[in-house]
């Protein structure tokens, strides 16, 4: 844990800097909202940990746990106990996360959410709070990212104001696979959706292509019939795309494609062969 | 190319086994993905525990947690504690804290060993539906997720249990390489509020979407590498039957030597008798020879089921993709 910093009244030293974005990974908003439909009753938000990595102008959200705590009129207790442990736990895993924050859900930020930041600032240099709106009070699911920062005249009245960061996804490659299947799921009545087969995937990618193929052909239709303006940058992506495609005559692309279809089947073959020979010599040793 | 047959694991229709379909939430498969790609570079493997609960005959998972990597270091690493602490932990916030199952990723398939099956059978004899999870992380990054559960068939458990792992017990159970996993169908669901996030992840994501799936060419190297580790199993599969075929060579010249040499015993008594000395002792035989050790079987079909795995993966891969190229083949401008 970081060492002690006492947060009020105190300016922030000049050397560390104070990041402007929060980069999130889905699964982060989707552990909160899970702890958050397994709330205990009477509860009317949860709160957690945020773990992930700080760069020099943004904040890395990997993974997240939640916290057990309570909160009612006019005190709030949180398991700190619990706080640690997991996340000794979690550093076995990945030794390279480290404790930059906290979650709660809910639209506001309460006075019972300065006491918890205070804590949390103990934990951290600069923890960044995050609010998921779980509640949709503003019609949306909302996730904002807050700094905070002392305020007032030092001295006398001191308080803290959250000043929100701009919050953007990021997404490994396979995360971007998992989440366009989990989007599927949207769309089916129960809510449910199987794993799709090969087949059916490379239908599903040759759809899209000739999708948006046929968005650009509209678009160039309509550019040429005049009805809408042209736009000097799309054309230039246009144009970087027809480069793309690469000359090749056709007689060579022809071998090229024979070429490859041979290698396919003589793989097929020969695993054709391996699953022959597999299942007789099991016939003649084992029975 | 029409009809496939799944040869190296058997649908669970056929079978009758108290879990029929897997149930994941989408926030496990995040989880999973994660696992792999911040911890799990190159070929080593992940591992983590399932939770869920058991309904009717379906099997939810509703959330799971990552094992730390084995290290040398951390020699005095208790997973025990570590997975009791962490199950305490999260029950403490309302996390299903039944055990049903662990997921594991693969390297290009290969995932059938002794290990998996010691791990899925322990898990299997204490929890009668748990599953093993597979998951693809190279298969998933070329375009499809690649999540496939298996359990053990009640035959192999059966073998399992006894350890009778010799070549009598498997001709008795009548278990041969197809009838060592039986892959559960799997259902992704998630909840309202999930959907609610799906939506705004749309809105606000601008990552294009990847389509692998239809280039020619950039699958070529993963071919090779998975042609390379079917060469390593088939090379594995062919050492295994030299040993047997030694093995069985071995016994039979020993037999011989035992015919021979009782032959012979019989000869010299009857000599002896002719010139009025004792016999000589019957000596005891079997101690004498002692019979050549049969090689272990279970590896061998520990070989023979991760072959056909793959080789079923390569089957599927390759049949689509010369289906894809024959269609391309009908746009190739004259």
């Amino acid at each position: 844990a970081a060492a002690a910093r006492v947060h009020e009244g105190a300016t922030p030293s000049p050397g560390r800097s104070r990041p402007a974005v929060v980069k999130i990974h889905p699964v982060v908003v989707a552990s909160i909202v899970d702890s958050y439909e397994r709330r205990n009753e009477g509860a009317s938000r949860v709160i957690g940990t945020l773990l992930g990595t700080i760069d020099k102008h943004s904040v890395e959200v990997t993974n997240c746990f939640s916290v057990p705590h309570n909160e009612s009129e006019d005190e709030v207790a949180v398991d700190m106990e619990f706080a640690k442990n997991m996340y000794e736990l979690h550093r076995k895993v990945s030794p390279s996360e480290v404790i930059i924050g906290w979650y709660a859900t809910g639209y506001d930020i309460t006075e019972h959410s300065v006491l918890i930041h205070e804590y949390y600032s103990r934990e951290a240099q600069n923890p960044i709070h995050l609010t998921v709106d779980t509640a949709l009070q503003s019609g949306k699911m909302s996730v904002r990212a807050y700094l905070s920062a002392p305020m007032g005249v030092p001295g006398k009245t001191v308080g803290v104001m959250f000043t929100p960061l701009s919050v953007k996804y990021v997404y490994y490659d396979t995360e971007c696979i998992g989440i366009e299947l989990l989007q599927k799921t949207r769309t089916s009545p129960s809510r449910t959706n199987g794993l799709t087969s090969d087949l059916t995937q490379v239908a599903g990618s040759a759809a899209q292509t000739q999708e948006m193929l046929s968005t650009v052909l509209a678009y160039i239709e309509d550019v040429l019939a005049g009805k809408v303006t042209a736009d000097n940058s799309v054309g230039r992506y246009l144009m970087d795309l027809v480069d793309k495609v690469p000359m090749i005559p056709a007689e060579d692309f022809e071998t090229m494609l024979n070429s490859n279809i041979n290698d396919l089947l003589m793989v097929t073959y020969l695993t054709n062969l391996t699953q022959t020979q597999i299942a007789l010599n099991e016939k003649l040793v084992i029975m | 190319m029409a009809s496939r047959k799944e040869s190296g694991v058997s649908s669970s229709n056929t079978l009758d086994s108290p879990v029929k379909q897997i149930q994941i939430e989408g926030l496990v498969v995040l989880k999973i993905i994660k696992h792999y790609q911040e911890e799990g570079q190159g070929s080593e493997v992940v591992q983590g525990v399932l939770l869920g609960l058991v309904v009717e005959d379906r099997l939810e998972i509703t959330n799971c947690f990552p094992f730390p990597q084995h290290t040398e270091e951390d020699a005095d690493f208790d997973e025990v504690q570590y997975q009791m602490e962490m199950m305490r932990s999260l029950r403490h916030v309302n996390i299903d804290h039944l055990h049903v199952g662990w997921y594991q990723s693969t390297f290009y398939g290969s995932f059938v060993s002794r290990a998996l099956l010691d791990s899925q059978f322990s898990y299997q004899h204490a929890i009668e539906e748990s599953v093993v999870l597979i998951y693809d992380p190279i298969k998933t990054a070329q375009g499809s997720l690649s999540l496939k559960a298996y359990r053990l068939t009640p035959k192999l458990m059966e073998i399992c249990k006894e350890k009778d792992f010799s070549a009598e017990g498997l001709k008795k159970a009548a278990v041969g390489y197809e009838n060592m996993f039986e892959e559960v169908p799997i259902v992704i669901k998630n909840s309202h509020l999930i959907s609610v996030l799906l939506w705004e992840l749309e809105e606000k994501s601008t990552v294009p979407s990847k389509h692998e799936l239809l280039s020619l060419s950039s699958s070529s190297s993963h071919l090779e590498k998975s042609l390379q580790m079917l060469m390593d199993r088939v090379d594995d599969m062919s050492q295994d039957i030299v040993k047997f075929n030694t093995f069985s060579r071995n016994t039979s010249k020993q037999q011989q030597q035992k015919h021979q040499y009782i032959q012979r015993r019989q000869q010299e008594n009857t000599q002896r008798q002719s010139r009025g000395e004792p016999p000589l002792p019957e000596e005891d035989i079997s101690k004498m020879f002692k019979p050549p050790q049969p090689p272990p079987r279970m590896d061998t079909l520990l070989i023979a089921g991760g072959l056909s795995v793959v080789l079923d993966k390569h089957l599927i891969q390759c049949d689509f993709r010369t289906l894809l190229i024959r269609r391309y083949c009908w746009f190739v401008p004259e």
